[in-house]
Formats: C-alpha cells, structure tokens, sequence
C-alpha cells in the first residue's frame, strides 16, 4: 500500500516521486512494465540512456535536487493547483458530482511544465547546454522552451508541419521564447515524425544535448521520469478530494495522448481499488472511419519510438497514421504503462469523437466560465458519459490537463464564431 | 548460396575488405530495386543489404528516408522484401535484410526467418533490437540458419561492445559516426577507434558503415575494417538520374569505383 499524503507546505518527498522502490509499480532493469516498455533504439543511444537514467536515479533520493524542483513548482509553475467543482457543467452528467483538477491554471497552461521543469533541472545536472524536444499541441514545446529561457538552455523544437499550422499561436509563443521551431514535414507531418526528427538530431547530438522527452512514451527510462516529474497532479488531487469531499472520488478521468497527464493524475490512485480509472483516447471522425488516434481501444502490441506498447499498426508493422482534431492526442503509440494499466485491467480506456469532445469543449465554456484544451475536453466529455452511467451518488475527477486558448483557432472554424 | 563466412574468408585470401551495397526493396520501383542491386553486385559488391521499407525510419538521413518513402509509396510490401531478396541472392551475392524491429516483431519472427532463408537469405541486421531484446530473434535466426549482425556506436562502452558481440554472427556493424545514415565529406576519425576496440571483444569480421560515399573513403576504411557498407550514396545515385538506364549506369560507376577502393 502506498501512504503519499504529503500535507500543504510539506515539501515534496522522494516518495512523491514513485521511485525508490516504495512503490510495487515501477519498470524492472529494462525498464518493462510487464511485457511492455523497455528499448528498441540504436545502440548509439545506450549510453546516454543509461546516462539519464543513473543520473535521474541520484536525483530522485537527492533532497536538494527535491527541495529545487518543489520550489520551482510552487514559485513560478503555480503549484499546487486547485480542485474546481462544475455544477451547471454536471447537470448534463445525471447529475454526478464532477471536480477538475486545474493543470490549465499552471504557467504556460497545461500539464506538461511539470515535467519539463522536472526535466530541465535534470540537464543542468547531466552537464548539457542544449535541449530538443517534439510537440505536437504546441504545449510541451512551450513548456521547454519556456524552462529553457529560464535556465540559460539552447532549445530547438520539432513539430509537424500539420501542428504547426493548427497550433499557429504556439508557434510564435515558442519563437518569442527564444527557441527554434523546425516544421516537420515527413509523413503524416503530426507528432510521430516530429519524434522521429528529434531522435535524429539526438543521436547525431547527444554530447550536448538532452532530450526532453514529452510523455509516457519512448525508451526507458523516458516512461518513468516522466511519469515520476508528472506524479504530482494525482499527489494533490488525492490530498484535496479527501479535503473537499472526504472521501476518495468514484472515477479519475483523464485524456490519453502519449499518457503523461493521465498517468499524472492516475498514479497516486493505483492502490486505491475502489477508483476506478478511466482514459480517454481520440476518437476523431469515429472507429469505423479509420480516422481516429484510438491506439489502446483499437490498437495492437508492437514497437514504436523505442518501446513496446499498443501501437496503430497494419499486419506488417507500418505504423498507421492517426487522426485528431486535436494534436496533442493526434499519435498513433501510448505510453507502455497504459499498455500495462489495460491489460491488468487496472485501467480502462475509451474513445471521445471529435464531436463529443467539440461539446464538452463549448459546454464547459458556456456553463462554468472555463475554456478547456481541446485534448482535456475529450476528458470532460468521458465524464459526462460515465456521470450518467454511474448516477447522482457518485464523484468524479477530471484531469483538466490545460486551457484552450491555443485552440482558438480551429474552434472558429469548428463553431462558425 | 553464398555464405557470409565464405565471403570474409574470399576476401581475406584476396587481403582486401569486402564490398556492401545497401539498397531499400522497392526502389525506385520493386523490379528497379533487383536490376539495381544485380548491377551492384556486377560492379563488386559482395554483400548486398536489402532494406525492409518502414514508415517510421528514424535512425536514416534524408537520402534514406526519401528512397523509403518511394518504396511505401510504390506498395512494398514483405512478400516483395523477400521477392527482391530471392532475385539478388541469385546473382551469388551473400544477400541480408536491413530492417527495424517492428516489422519482423508482427510478421512473427519464427516465420520471417524461415520466409528469410527460404528466399535465398543469409540473414539480419537489426539496428534498433538491443541484446537486451534479441533473445526470440537470436533464437528463430538459429533455428533457420540465418547471421544476425547488429550495430556498435563510438559511443558504445568496453560491456556493450562485449554485448553486442556476443549476440552477432557473421559480422559485427560498427556506426562509424554519431548521427543517421547519409554520405559525409569525410569519414569520422571514430571509426577506426571502433573498429579497433571491437576487435578486442570478438573475432568475427568488423564492417563500417555510415558515410561512406566514394572510392577514396571505402579504401581509408578498408585499411582497417573487414568491410565497407556503402548505402545513402547509390540511392543519391538513383534519385539523381533522368532515368533508370542512367541511374543503372550510375550504380554501376560508383560501384566500380568502390570496389576498386576496397582492394587499392
Ligand atoms: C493540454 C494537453 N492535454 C493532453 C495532452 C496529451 O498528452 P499526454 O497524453 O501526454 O498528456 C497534451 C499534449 O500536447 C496537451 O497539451
């Protein structure tokens, strides 16, 4: 059983972060959870691997690498965030009670400064001047190269050409930060080639270079860190439910991209059987279209960007391109610990249409004044659904993983506006 | 068929380095790609690396990656992997798969391997499976009786080398360079070092590859290596010509030049 209930003010602990062995979930040697995960990349990146990971293990059991990262989450990320409950919101939910968690409320807007300031510090303590990264709403771009302005880094950006276009204000958010966003224009121009182009320059650059990895996926020991740096939303939301409600919520959602903000606000939940989880992949135009990004629901096993995870594939192993209205869920892999959480059975993983995320988006707006990343409003829409399943008893948390400003602009063009 | 082993001892007689052309299926057309690699190995490659066209290629250059693009594009498919492959291994050339894991891992790697071999096949070159990894690979090549051969880096450490060794039959991959495949003006200065302190771990051939791009580089590398693996540059070759007559001719004279810079 884990007992990760740090209070307000305490500073956060090696045991906030999963490792040390406090917790019966972390990946073996080979950085497997159960059949999944692990490396398939060239040998040439071993090292910095292996690098990265003996390094992030001094760090976690590191109380001044502990003392700094809490610091910055508190002082310029805006830690911790707090629960919201969304009344008019759940009138259209059976009339559950529905509370978000507010990673939208973060500096630079969603989830994923968490772990890149996590990250970052992480660089300085490898000795490297210089960090890469993919992006494919644009939020993990901004999010690094806002952690890079602040500490001094050199930062370059890969992000499809696709992306680039839907997600034009966090283009130029990035610039006015200082990095340099390279457009991706090799196949399906979206976040999977953006990955692609960041592990080339990576292994034609690791001397100088980190890779800041943007979620769950990729080789070990990427799943962890950044599940690890990400934890913290699920440390305070469990803190805060038991505040606010005294008790446990009934379901934790969260939208699927890669994984990381629903592993974030998962994670602290996994000992507690009586939450069930619940995952939100992008159903985009629907499964019998074969346009959608539903990589667990509709997925099989394989190997991509270096692990072994559910994967959209054909019967050779091409990998088939996904489909998103919104980019930051718009790949075709997941996170192995999502492949390990679905088989065990611990999670379960749904598709949101396109449309139905649309309506959580709008509705959200209308009824509470708060307008959701487009990703996080597959999230809201999961628990409308699951609200009138479950009935009026119950309580649900929602991870409301970021904000929509970026989204504007294909919300003009969705909405007519 | 010719064996790898026999192709190293060949060459070894002749003291001179053997000669490793690299050619996606596929390209520029699936029947283009055989008539490709059938006048590499008339021009003197000994060795030929049929490339499994895959969408998420990430350790390759532009020239590669290009080449592969074409190849999907075209509908390549496994079956004409292996039809490709049957039609060079016929030519007497000691004929491989270059290819990422995916593929093999969801075509079943028992099944690959035997499809592999029963084509006229030697065997593998993996270079995203990880020793950590090849356990099931390793175990279907032997059963079927086909090398598998898998990369070290410069970055590679005195136990990986070891590793990496231990798990390659035929021969070992040294990466000359940090970064994707594509020709360079020079050769890195790392290869040799690589090669060197491979040798140490194991006494099976040592090949280079990794911008290698003409005569001159393929006879500096061949100084010190078992082999030269040249791919990007007979691509560059192909995407190049007008045509395919003169992208054939092409293929040619660079082979010829290379072939010449393995025994100069
Ligand atoms: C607000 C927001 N939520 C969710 C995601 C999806 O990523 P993940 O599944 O790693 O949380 C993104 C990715 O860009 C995002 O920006």
């Amino acid at each position: 059983m884990r007992q990760v209930t740090p209070t307000e003010g305490t500073l956060l602990t090696a045991a906030d972060l999963a490792g040390n062995g406090v917790h019966g979930d972390d990946p073996d040697v080979h950085g497997k959870f159960g059949i999944f995960g692990g490396r398939y990349v060239p040998e040439a990146l071993i090292p910095a691997l292996d690098e990265v990971a003996a390094e992030y293990d001094r760090a976690r059991n590191d109380v001044a690498f502990l003392r700094e990262f809490d610091h910055l989450l508190r002082t310029y990320a805006g830690r911790p965030t707090t629960l919201t409950e969304v009344p008019r919101f759940a009138e259209q939910a059976g009339g559950a009670r529905i509370i978000l968690k507010r990673e939208d409320l973060t500096h630079t807007g969603a989830h994923k400064i968490n772990n890149v300031l996590g990250q970052a510090l992480l660089t300085k303590r490898l000795g490297k001047k210089r960090v890469i990264a993919e992006t494919g709403a644009g939020q993990h771009g901004v999010a690094t190269a806002t952690a890079a302005a602040l500490m001094g880094l050199e930062c370059v950006i890969y992000m499809g050409a696709v992306d680039c276009e839907r997600q034009a204000l966090n283009v130029a958010r990035m610039k006015l930060l200082g990095a340099t966003v390279v457009p991706v224009h090799n196949g399906s121009k979206t976040l999977k080639d953006a990955i692609n182009e960041a592990f080339r320059d990576w292994v034609t650059n690791v001397d100088s270079t980190h890779y800041l990895f943007g979620t769950i996926a990729g080789p070990h020991p990427f799943p962890e860190i950044v599940r690890d740096f990400a934890r913290i939303i699920g440390v305070e939301a469990r803190r805060q439910m038991l505040e606010l409600t005294g008790a446990l919520p009934d379901a934790v959602c969260a939208a699927v991209g890669g994984g990381s903000n629903a592993i974030g606000i998962f994670h602290a939940f996994i000992g507690d059987q009586n939450v069930a989880l619940h995952g939100y992949e992008a159903g985009g135009r629907g499964l019998e279209t074969g346009e959608h990004a539903l990589t667990l629901t509709a997925g099989s096993v394989g190997v991509l960007h270096g692990s072994r995870t559910y994967v959209l594939q054909d019967e050779e192993g091409q990998t088939i391109e996904s489909h998103s209205i919104s980019a930051g869920l718009d790949y075709p892999g997941v996170g192995p610990e999502h492949a390990w959480l679905k088989d065990s059975g611990r999670a379960t993983y749904h598709g949101i249409t396109d449309a139905e995320a649309m309506e959580a988006f709008a509705l959200l707006a209308r009824t509470e004044g708060i307008i959701p990343a487009i990703e996080s409003s597959h999230a809201l829409a999961g628990a409308l659904k699951l609200g009138r399943e479950l009935g009026p008893e119950a309580t649900i948390l929602v991870n409301l993983s970021g904000r929509g400003d970026k989204d504007m602009g294909t919300a003009m063009k969705y909405f007519n506006l | 068929m010719t064996t790898l082993q026999t192709v190293f001892a060949k060459a070894k007689a002749d003291e001179r380095a053997a000669l490793v052309g690299y050619l996606p299926a596929g390209f520029p057309t699936k029947d283009g790609a055989i008539a490709a690699a059938t006048a590499m190995v008339e021009a003197g490659c000994d060795v030929i690396e049929i490339g499994l066209p895959y969408s998420d290629p990430l350790m390759d250059g532009p020239t590669i990656q290009d080449a592969v693009h074409r190849a999907l594009t075209n509908g390549t498919r496994i079956a004409d992997v292996l039809r490709t492959v049957e039609g060079v291994a016929k030519t007497g050339a000691a004929t491989l798969v270059m290819t990422y894991w995916n593929p093999i891992d969801r075509y079943g790697a028992e099944r690959f391997a035997r499809d592999l071999a029963d084509a006229g096949g030697v065997g593998t070159i993996t270079p995203d499976l990880t020793p950590e990894e090849s356990g099931p690979w390793r175990q279907a090549s032997a059963d079927a009786g086909i090398d598998t051969v898998f990369l070290v880096a410069p970055s590679s450490t005195e136990e990986r080398i070891q590793a990496v060794a231990d798990c390659c039959t035929g021969f070992v991959y040294a990466a000359s360079l940090m970064g994707v495949t594509g020709a360079r003006d020079s050769v890195s200065s790392a290869a040799q070092g690589l090669v060197e302190r491979t040798r140490a771990h194991t006494d099976l051939p040592v090949c280079v590859g990794l911008g290698v791009g003409n005569g001159r580089q393929a006879a500096e590398v061949a100084g010190y290596a078992d082999g030269v693996i040249v791919g990007s540059a007979f691509i560059r070759r192909i995407l190049d010509a007008p045509d395919e007559a003169s992208g054939l001719a092409a293929v040619r004279e660079l082979g010829a030049e290379l072939a010449a810079g393995v025994r100069a």
